[in-house]
């Protein structure tokens, strides 16, 4: 048995490895993972994850979770182009430090501007107070105004000239609320810009490929009640 | 100049990065940034790092924040042993993996304590009950995890320097407390007591009720970090 990736690509960092292991044309095998139908509570997938989270690896005996270490691992492993994920000291230290700082600040807002303006209602049939929505818009926002600022600057792409792993996390972060109808790069051309050349870079048919799962989301059939009594949880978390 | 560290030691970040640099005896020049001073969100800090965070490396004209970046950069700058971040991918990744959990479990989670704890008390702000008792759950959770699923990995400092005010965290915990004893063990007990000195300080402090009060530029920060309590 070969390399094999769980994933569910409703899932941000899903979609980042997805992307990264496509483009550089690193065979895998498949494992979807629907967390909608609770797919990641099962034992076997504990077997693979005991901490039941995607996305997960299993290469051989090995088996990996967390999405930063598996973009490492496959990129060492497979010998991707340097820019991916670059051995020089400083433009490393560029890459690790976006991803440190998006995994506590991007992600966040991200993942609770999706749910609450489309899961909660479309999905789940549940309102959220429009303070809570307009204070994680806000959020949102303030992190947007980081990522260009901070980060991105006058560069073509996050940690420099070249595209690296750090801009597939970002993209497909942003694409989370996108799917949820944010309109996040209409009042900013410099990210657009950015965007626009990330996608260019992926190739357009694979980087949507592995949206398409997320920007159908809004269609969902509603949730039954099984599914609402295993979101229980995750409602209270995110509706911060 | 050398390798100046942007650190304030109440700070989980700024502690990995602290003990790490001293361990390794990697030199450099310690510039204390006061966060409960404000001292971070000065313009003069801004100008070293922008996100106006701690803990901050510069290395003559190189900016860089983030405890992973800052922590993986040195370790490979200074070549530190290799248990420290191998190199072999299996068990480099795994450090990895266990940073990734890290950051959504013990970070935000155990730094909570010294907010409901000290600091909002200190300024008279109100933390519900209920989000108290989530914390602990929470923290209690964490260990649970860190017990069964990452303990033996020797992964950089990060999760021994989490202190939980107020919560024995080791109690009833013996796997994690002869871990938590090796680690002292290895780094010394004297670079321990230094590394936790400002944060105890602050417990002692303000159990004696000498806390300083915070400026009070500074509340507004601290309200809408003590609202963000989930």
């Amino acid at each position: 048995m070969g390399l094999e990736l769980y994933l569910d690509l409703l899932s941000q960092p899903c979609r980042a490895v997805y992307i990264f292991a496509k483009k550089n044309r690193i065979p895998f095998e498949l494992r979807t993972v629907e967390l909608l139908k609770g797919q990641h509570r099962s034992d076997a997938f504990a077997q693979v994850n005991p901490l039941r989270k995607v996305p997960a690896l299993k290469d051989g005996e090995f088996t990996l979770a967390e999405s930063v270490a598996i973009l490492l691992y496959l990129s060492r492993k497979y010998k991707a182009p340097d820019h991916w994920y670059p051995e020089d000291l400083q433009a490393r230290a560029r890459v690790d430090e976006y991803l440190a700082w998006q995994h506590t600040a991007l992600r966040s807002s991200c993942t609770r501007a999706m749910w609450q303006k489309m899961m909660f209602p479309v999905f789940l049939g549940e309102r959220v107070p429009p303070e809570t929505l307009a204070s994680t818009l806000a959020e949102l926002d303030s992190c947007l105004q980081l990522l260009e600022d901070k980060f991105l600057k006058d560069q073509d792409f996050l940690t420099g000239p070249h595209i690296s792993v750090a801009d597939l996390v970002a993209i497909t972060e942003l694409m989370h609320p996108v799917s949820a109808g944010c309109q996040i790069f209409k009042s900013r051309p410099k990210l657009a810009a950015w965007y626009k050349r990330v996608e260019a870079a992926v190739g357009e048919d694979l980087f949507q490929e592995a949206h398409a799962v997320v920007m159908k989301a809004k269609d969902l059939p509603p949730a039954d009640t099984a599914m609402k009594e295993m979101l229980k949880p995750l409602v209270q978390v995110l509706l911060r | 100049m050398g390798l100046e560290l942007y650190l304030d030691l109440i700070s989980q970040p700024s502690r990995a990065v602290y003990v790490f640099a001293k361990k390794n005896g990697i030199p450099f020049e310690l510039r204390n940034v006061e966060l409960l001073k404000g001292q971070h969100l000065t313009k003069e800090f801004f100008l070293v790092n922008s996100l106006q965070r701690v803990p901050t490396l510069k290395d003559g004209d190189f900016l860089l924040s983030e405890s992973v970046a800052i922590l993986i950069y040195l370790s490979f700058k200074y070549k530190t042993a290799d248990h420290w971040y191998p190199s072999d991918l299996q068990a480099r990744v795994r450090i990895h993996e266990y940073l990734g959990w890290h950051a959504d479990r013990i970070r935000g989670t155990f730094g909570v304590s010294l907010w409901t704890q000290v600091l909002a008390p200190l300024i008279g702000a109100q933390v519900p009950e209920e989000k108290v008792k989530r914390n602990r759950t929470n923290i209690d959770k964490a260990l649970q995890h860190l017990e069964d699923k990452f303990l033996g990995h020797k992964a950089f400092l990060t999760s021994q320097q989490v202190v939980a005010v107020g919560c024995p965290l080791f109690e009833g915990r013996p796997r994690l407390s002869a871990w938590r004893e090796r680690v002292e063990a290895f780094l010394g007990t004297d670079l321990c007591q230094e590394a936790h000195g400002p944060i105890f300080h602050i417990v002692e402090q303000a159990a004696n009720k000498t806390l300083p009060d915070p400026s009070p530029e500074f509340y507004p920060n601290m309200l809408l970090r003590i609202f963000r309590i989930p």
